[in-house]
């Protein structure tokens, strides 16, 4: 887009490699060999740490190397000589590895000739055939074997066992060898040796490990900060490297002036630890360095590793512009692809706007409303990349400057597209693009029928808004990631967007008992945005169903089942049989919907179920819905019929226990006689609360709101209002009946040795009743329990899920059908075996019978 | 009919031509069939994944996703109730570790005729578990005053096994090498040869002999026939699919293991990937999760396309991608960099996280098509 920029260069390859001496040499453009920092004035010392040839930091400086200014000058390295070679600490392994397998005089591998040619054949086909990883585990094998030969094959020197000791000392028998040694032996291994080590001798001679050079990275990496008193702050870096430099003097000055040897060798001592620290401040057996208030420093290696570090943190993960973040509230009102934006934030938002012949007047009035009218605008661009903020004092100039070609940065306007987020993003439909409604208030709204993939709910979530910047990325959002084009999971292929709660609860009235005045039909149906009544039958009162038929097509054909089994007809866009519930209405299952969207595509379904969700919510609005105590009422009967279930429960757990300590009861095979005793009291308990379960469903009533929200599979299950009326049932730790506390009891007020049911954790009452205390505790013990279970898991499916997403990231499907890796390795030759995208698929099949009915009905 | 099947042969992947047979109706007009097949065609053909579909990372959140929902619980009854079987998140965990020693091992034997039918049932059963001395053993005593152990077995146990008391002591006799032995009814009692009374030798004596092989196969301590609609089936914790195989009324084919590098071994790569599918699928639908195959293929795919089952870990799979900036993005950076600069790596920035890194457009999806023109001088 921006002219400035004529050709879009690309990086093709990265190759990595190690500093050679020479090249810390050429590429520096500065000897460092003062620690002092500032001069009295507060500029950068020459020869300093802050050299003005290594880049500038400050505001009104020139950097001396490039001329340019801060920002634009990206730093330049330095270097400072070593008074003595130091060994880089990540060098170490790779160090002891050669002083072990090379002799100590010739500084051949201790390979006899003649093998040699052969290992080098080896190792370059294992390189080519297969991948760098088999290449290093033969070097590995053939180190370990090397490692404990004591003769030289070459010029038959008798070797000694080298032996490190960590962190960076080697020793050769007993004797100390300094890292001046190491460099003259590492030296002498000729090129062609090296690389049976599976090193490339082009890149990377050993001896650099052996550091007679430090580069000194450029100021623009470690700034320094300066604090409200004035007074200035160093990076961690700076520190660190000022006491390399300082040690280094030191030592200079003590070699030339010719100190004893003691004196030089703890100076060195000092040198190797402070060059270790700088690039690893978390070796084992060092002390890691501190600053004063010791709290330890972040040098080079810690500035890279782990979640905070620069990797995942700055280069995998960005931060973005043109986002906003605000808590989500509900609006069933509007479309499912669109999100509800405040004012306040539309006018933050803008989406840059090129000036041509065609919308020049159109951007002049945004200029002309300015930043504070709604439609207005917060920046015009000038096509040099100069932005200019627009003010009331400006913003008559401005419109007189603007031409073709300026950017106008005009506000957010209901045209306009965004991409919607909810964290935890765990698939891609965490992210889908809205179209977004400017509205008044302070929340972002959004329509309850895409909570289910983002997972969100309304007890202050908050969620994210991104502004797409450019004509790609708006075709892209609108295109790959419109809600529309992810109304099926690709997980298994059935509508994830559907309805849930309320609206299945209303439908479900509606479709299965309600009647209603043809007035208020159209009533309800026009507040649902029906506009066209001619479906409705003409007659007095009609009836739910009629109702909803009207948001169906009139070519719409389905035969389906609810949850119980009941059929669903449909014939021509009249739901003639069964009733509306969560199989057909809601997520994960929604044949339905599943089948409008087959029928008539996304974008039409999308529109039905916008209005079947409203038509639900608006049932329940008009007709009333309350969960009430009265619900849990059982009757009579129902009480009656509850309490012998559950003395039968009672008396049947009694024998059990009796045939047991009688020692009467016959065990499970491979199972201790008390443990097949528990096994069978919980069948006993848990059989128990079905059939309160059963109960309850039967003698509550079948008007009970309850009975109808667990029905229609709004919310709730049977279970949840047996728990409610009748019995809340056993409560179970690890699998088992509760059987922690006391020595041979669960709580203090019960009897030793106890086995019934009551004093192992079954609750016999209701939550209508109330609980009794000992069955409150066992209920806050399980409850206890399952946070803890929450708690642990979420980190756990996390990792796993930042493997996987890890390792299968780069496998695509080619041009050709078959999936590869980034290596273009094949990993399936045909993707899942027939190539068909699940999202396209009904659940991750094609619906062979219903082309199969259509083709019969249809001759 | 047949030969319009195969004019679609190769069109349209096989299991769904299958699935056309299968559901189609008895009465049938060679036309109306052309016409469905035709359909078929075009419905497969608009549900095909389009090129630089990105289907790793869709099924890596196919099966990240639903993580949170699975249970922790460690421990659950598997079918009849006698054992315990690691399940939900745990279990997915340790088969796409890929880890050599699960927790909870576990086979399924199925016989051959007539022992699927139920006959020798309870002693094939019991021939197939390992058992040790420990099982044998009444009581055992160590007198320190006089030197001597005193082993009191249990005979009965011994018939139960079917087991001879001979071959029993056979087997003992074989491992106290160095001591004397004497049998007098159920009760065998042992003295060391050697003067010294050594206690200590005598206790170390005692601890191995509770746990000296004595017969079955090596790893599994428990066996349980379980009738499984008309034939007999033996679960048993603990597993050994090489020793059960060489039992000849063994049905090899059904028989299986939930030990994934067991499997590797002795039936090869092609067996352990479909056990990881099958393995994953388990734990899916006993949690009533539901998740499409295909994902599961695809992770068992790149779990085993190397020849060997390798776990979704920093050491496995992902220690294979081609780029250095990919695996240092992931875990432990400074060494991925280190032995890259060693050996002079490139990084061709072929996959993702690279191209993101770099502020590039990735090569998936919409980022595939590339344009390449020659310029004019």
């Amino acid at each position: 887009m921006d002219e400035n920029i004529p050709v879009y260069k690309k990086i093709d390859k990265i190759k990595f490699g190690i500093l050679s001496p020479k090249m810390i040499r050429q590429m520096a453009s500065a000897k460092v060999v003062t620690p002092e920092l500032y001069d009295k004035e507060g500029y950068p010392v020459d020869g300093g740490l802050m050299d003005t040839r290594l880049g500038v930091i400050d505001p009104g400086l020139k950097c001396k190397t490039c001329g340019s200014k801060l920002k634009e000058c990206t730093g330049h390295f330095g270097y400072i000589e070593l008074a003595r070679p130091v060994v880089h600490i990540k060098f170490i392994k790779l160090i002891l590895d050669l002083m072990r397998c090379s002799c100590k005089e010739c500084g051949r591998v201790l390979i006899p000739d003649e093998e040699i040619k052969k290992s080098v054949k080896r190792l370059s086909r294992a390189g080519k055939m297969k991948d760098a990883r088999a290449k290093l585990l033969l070097v590995k094998q053939t180190i370990v074997k090397l490692r404990t030969i004591s003769k030289c094959p070459h010029c038959k020197a008798k070797l000694d066992k080298i032996r490190l000791e960590k962190p960076s000392t080697f020793f050769e028998g007993e004797k100390r060898l300094s890292p001046i040694e190491i460099r003259t032996r590492l030296e002498k291994i000729p090129d062609t040796d090296i690389e049976l080590f599976g090193l490339n001798p082009k890149v990377m001679r050993p001896e650099w490990g052996i550091l007679t050079l430090l580069p000194i990275p450029p100021v623009t990496m470690r700034p320094s900060i300066t604090l409200e008193s004035g007074e200035r702050s160093e990076d961690d870096l700076t520190h660190k490297l000022g006491d390399v430099v300082r040690i280094n003097q030191r030592l200079f000055e003590n070699i030339n002036a010719g100190a004893p040897e003691i004196i030089i060798e703890d100076l060195w001592d000092l040198l190797q630890y402070h060059i270790t620290t700088f690039f690893d401040n978390n070796v084992a057996q060092l002390p890691p360095a501190r600053h004063r208030s010791g709290q330890p420093l972040k040098t080079i290696t810690e500035r890279i590793k782990s979640k905070e570090g620069r990797i995942r943190h700055n280069l995998a993960g960005k931060r973005t512009n043109f986002s906003s973040r605000t808590v989500i509230s509900p609006d069933s009102m509007i479309d499912l692809d669109e999100i509800g934006v405040p004012k306040v934030i539309a006018m933050k938002l803008t989406v840059p706007e090129r000036i041509t012949s065609w919308n020049f007047e159109y951007l002049k009035e945004y200029v002309r409303r300015g930043p504070k009218v709604y439609p207005g605008a917060n920046y015009i661009v000038r096509p040099d990349g100069k932005k200019k903020k627009i003010t009331d004092e400006t913003k008559e100039q401005m419109i007189e400057e603007l031409q073709e070609g300026y950017v106008v940065e005009r506000h957010l306007i209901e045209e306009d597209v965004a991409i919607f987020n909810r964290q935890p993003s765990l698939h891609r439909m965490s992210m889908m693009c809205h179209k977004i409604k400017v509205m008044p208030g302070l929340t972002f709204r959004l329509n309850p029928a895409v909570c289910a993939p983002y997972n969100a709910d309304f007890d202050g979530d908050e969620m994210n808004l991104h502004v797409p910047q450019t004509e790609e990325a708006r075709a892209e959002a609108e295109i790959l990631m419109e809600v529309r084009t992810q109304l099926i999971s690709p997980r298994y292929g059935l509508g994830i967007i559907a309805c849930n709660h309320d609206s299945i609860g209303g439908n479900y009235m509606l479709t299965k008992s309600l009647e209603m005045k043809r007035e208020d039909a159209v009533q309800l149906l026009a507040s649902v945005g029906v506009e066209e009544f001619g479906d409705l039958p003409k007659i007095e009162r009609v009836n739910g169903r009629d109702i909803f038929s009207v948001l169906i097509p009139n070519d719409f054909e389905f035969i389906g089942k609810t949850r119980d089994g009941t059929k669903v007809v449909f014939k021509k866009g009249k739901l003639l049989e069964g009733y509306m519930d969560s199989a057909n209405l809601g997520s994960g299952k929604g044949l339905l919907i599943r089948n409008l969207q087959t029928r008539y595509g996304a974008d039409t379904t999308l529109k039905i179920l916008g209005r079947i969700f409203r038509l639900g919510v608006k049932t329940l609005l008009m007709h009333g819905f309350t969960a009430a105590f009265s619900d849990t009422d059982l009757g009579v009967n129902g009480q009656a019929e509850l309490q012998s279930i559950l003395d039968e429960a009672d008396k049947k757990v009694n024998t059990l226990i009796a045939n047991y300590e009688k020692k009467e009861l016959e065990p499970f095979p491979g199972r201790s006689l008390a443990e097949t005793l528990e096994l069978k009291i919980l069948e006993v308990l848990n059989k128990a609360r079905n059939d309160a379960g059963r109960v309850v469903s039967k003698s509550m009533g079948e008007d009970k709101n309850l009975l109808i929200m667990a029905k229609s599979g709004a919310r709730g299950n049977i279970i949840n209002l047996a728990q409610m009326a009748a019995v809340v049932g056993q409560q179970a730790l690890r699998g088992k009946r509760i059987e922690r506390g006391y020595r041979g009891r669960t709580l203090s007020c019960f009897k030793a040795g106890d086995l019934r049911s009551a004093q192992r954790g079954f609750i016999a009452n209701g939550f209508r009743q109330g609980l009794k205390p000992y069955e409150f505790f066992f209920m806050a013990m399980t409850g206890r329990d399952s946070l803890m279970d929450t708690a642990l898991r979420t980190p756990k499916s996390g990792y796993l899920y930042r493997r996987l997403a890890n390792a299968m990231q780069d496998l695509k499907v080619e041009y050709d059908g078959s999936v590869r890796n980034s290596s273009k390795k094949i990993i399936q030759f045909k993707y899942g075996d027939d190539g068909i995208d699940v999202s396209k698929s009904e659940a991750g099949k094609i619906n062979v019978k219903r082309i199969i009915e259509s083709v019969m009905e249809g001759e | 009919m047949d030969d319009i099947y195969k004019e679609y042969e190769g069109k349209i992947p096989e299991g769904i031509i299958a699935d056309v047979q299968s559901s189609l109706p008895d009465k049938v007009s060679k036309a109306q069939l052309k016409s469905i097949m035709q359909k078929v065609l075009e419905e497969y053909e608009k549900s095909r994944i389009e090129a630089g579909e990105a289907v790793g990372l869709i099924s890596a959140q196919s099966v990240g996703e639903p993580g949170t929902q699975m249970t922790l619980n460690t421990f659950h009854f598997a079918g009849v109730s006698e054992f315990n079987v690691t399940v939900g998140l745990p279990r997915i965990i340790e088969i796409l570790d890929g880890r050599q020693n699960i927790s909870t091992p576990m086979m399924e034997i199925y016989l051959k005729e007539p022992y699927s039918k139920g006959k020798d049932i309870k002693q094939i059963a019991e021939s197939i578990k390992q058992t040790e001395f420990r099982d044998f053993i009444k009581e055992i005593t160590l007198e320190i005053t006089e030197g001597k152990l005193d082993v009191k077995l249990d005979l009965e146990k011994v018939k139960r096994v079917d087991l001879s008391e001979a071959k029993l002591l056979k087997i003992f006799e074989k491992s106290v090498k160095g001591f004397t032995f004497k049998q007098n009814g159920d009760m065998i009692t042992l003295k060391s040869k050697g003067k010294s009374e050594n206690v200590n030798e005598l206790y170390k004596l005692k601890e191995k002999l509770k746990s000296l092989y004595v017969s079955g196969i090596k790893g599994i301590t428990q066996v349980l026939p379980v009738k499984r609609e008309d034939e007999y089936v033996i679960m048993t914790a603990g597993s050994n699919l090489k020793e059960v195989f060489k039992l000849d009324y063994v049905d090899t084919v059904r028989t299986t293991t939930n030990d994934i590098h067991e499997i590797q071994a002795v039936l090869g790569i092609e067996a352990s990937r479909q056990a990881v599918i099958n393995e994953v699928n388990k734990v899916i639908e006993e949690q009533g999760l539901n998740i499409d195959i295909r994902h599961i293929m695809l992770i068992a795919d790149i779990m085993s396309f190397s020849g060997k089952v390798r776990g979704i870990t920093r050491y496995g799979v992902v220690s294979d991608k081609s780029s250095v900036l990919a695996r240092a993005s992931f875990e432990t950076p400074i060494k991925h960099i280190m032995e890259a600069a060693f050996v002079g790596e490139i990084d061709k920035l072929t996959s993702v996280v690279e191209n993101v890194m770099i502020n590039q457009v990735i090569p998936v999806g919409t980022g595939l098509p590339e344009l390449r023109s020659t310029i004019k001088k």
